[in-house]
C-alpha cells in the first residue's frame, strides 16, 4: 500500500480515540447536571470541579489528536 | 489548498549562538517575551493606584486574582498562600499567551511542544523539590497509598510511580494538543469559507458555494469563541492541575 494512503487511514483510526472522551463528556456533564437539579444552591460550589473534569477527560480525546497528527505529518 | 501547519513554522529573527547553544531570537520568544510584558504590564497599570472601591481594570485582576487564590486555597489548604506567585504566574502567562495567539497575527508559543513540556518540567521539578523539601524522604510515602493490603504493594508502587512521572507528559500534552488543534481546525474551515466562495463563483449550480462558504464562516466564528473559552480554560487546568500536584506532596501526611 502506498505510504500516503496508509497515512491518512492511520490518522482516520487514531481519531476513533475520541469516542471514549466523547462518552466521558457526556457522564460527567449529565451527571453534574442531574446534581445541580438536585440541589442548585451547591452547584455554583462544583463548577471549578465540572471544568476540571472537563478538561481532564477532553485531553485524553486529544491526546488522540496529537496521534494522528504525528502520523499524518511526522 | 490549506495548509494548516504552516502557521506553526518557528522563524529565526536574530540568531543568536552562546557556547554552541542555539539560543537566536525566534518568533516564538518574541511573543513569550511580549506576553509576559503585557501581563506585567496589566498587573502594574491596573494596581498603580489601588482603591478600596476599585477601578474596572483593578476589578478585572482582583477577579483573576480571587479565581487562583480560591482554587488554591481549597485544594491545597492554608499553605496555598506561599505557592500563589507560582501558579498565579503559570495561569497568567499561559493565559496571555493563549489569548494573544487568537488575533490571526501573533504566534502562539504554547502550540511548540518545546515551550509547554518545559513550563511542564519546571512545574514538576518544583513539586519535587517541594516534596523533598517539606517531607524529605518521607516523599516516597506518595508511591504508597494508604489502606492497601501488603501483597497488592508490588503491583501498586510501580502503577504510582509510572502515574507521577506521566504528570509532566500529560500537562505538556494537554495545552500543546489543545493549542495545536484549535489553531489547526480554524485554519482548515477558514479555507473552507475561502475554497467553497471560490467554488461560487463559477456560477449556475455552483452559486450554492457561497451558501456554504457563509455556513463555513458561520462555523469558523462559532469556533473561535470556543477557542477563546478553551485558551482562558487550558490556563486555569494547568493551574489548578499544579495546585493538585502540590498538595499531593504538601499534604503527604493527611490524605
Amino acid at each position: 500500500m502506498d505510504v500516503h494512503a496508509a497515512k491518512y487511514i492511520g490518522a482516520g483510526l487514531a481519531m476513533l480515540g475520541m469516542i471514549g472522551a466523547g462518552i466521558g463528556l457526556g457522564i460527567l456533564f449529565g451527571n453534574y447536571l442531574s446534581g445541580a437539579l438536585r440541589n442548585p444552591s451547591a452547584a455554583a460550589g462544583e463548577r471549578p470541579m465540572l471544568f476540571l473534569g472537563m478538561a481532564l477527560t477532553e485531553a485524553l480525546g486529544i491526546f488522540a489528536l496529537v496521534i494522528a497528527f504525528i502520523i499524518l505529518f511526522v | 489548498m490549506a495548509e494548516p501547519m504552516k502557521q506553526f513554522e518557528v522563524h529565526t529573527i536574530v540568531p543568536l549562538n552562546v557556547a554552541g547553544l542555539d539560543v537566536s531570537i525566534t518568533n516564538s520568544t518574541v511573543w513569550m517575551a511580549i506576553s509576559a510584558t503585557v501581563l506585567a504590564g496589566f498587573f502594574t497599570l491596573a494596581f498603580a493606584r489601588p482603591s478600596v472601591v476599585p477601578s474596572r481594570a483593578q476589578s478585572v485582576g482582583e477577579l483573576l486574582f480571587s479565581l487562583i487564590d480560591d482554587l488554591a486555597h481549597s485544594i491545597i489548604g492554608h499553605e496555598s498562600k506561599s505557592f500563589m506567585p507560582l501558579v498565579f504566574s503559570l495561569f497568567g502567562f499561559i493565559a496571555t499567551m493563549n489569548l494573544l495567539g487568537m488575533f490571526v497575527v501573533p504566534f502562539t508559543p504554547t502550540s511548540q511542544l518545546a515551550v509547554t513540556a518545559t513550563l511542564a518540567l519546571l512545574t514538576i521539578a518544583i513539586v519535587v523539590v517541594v516534596g523533598f523539601w517539606k517531607n524529605g524522604f518521607g516523599f516516597f510515602k506518595l508511591f504508597v497509598p494508604s489502606g492497601v493490603p501488603i501483597a497488592l504493594l508490588p503491583l501498586m508502587v510501580p502503577i504510582e510511580i509510572i502515574s507521577f512521572l506521566v504528570r509532566p507528559l500529560t500537562l505538556a500534552l494537554r495545552l500543546f494538543g489543545n493549542m495545536l488543534g484549535g489553531h489547526v481546525v480554524l485554519n482548515i474551515f477558514g479555507s473552507f469559507v475561502v475554497s467553497l466562495g471560490l467554488l461560487g463563483l463559477a456560477g449556475g449550480v455552483a452559486t450554492l458555494g457561497f451558501l456554504g462558504a457563509g455556513v463555513a464562516l458561520g462555523s469558523v466564528v462559532a469556533l473561535l469563541a470556543l477557542e477563546f473559552i478553551v485558551a482562558f480554560l487550558q490556563a486555569f487546568v494547568f493551574a489548578a492541575l499544579t495546585c493538585v500536584y502540590l498538595n499531593d506532596v504538601v499534604n503527604l501526611h493527611s490524605h
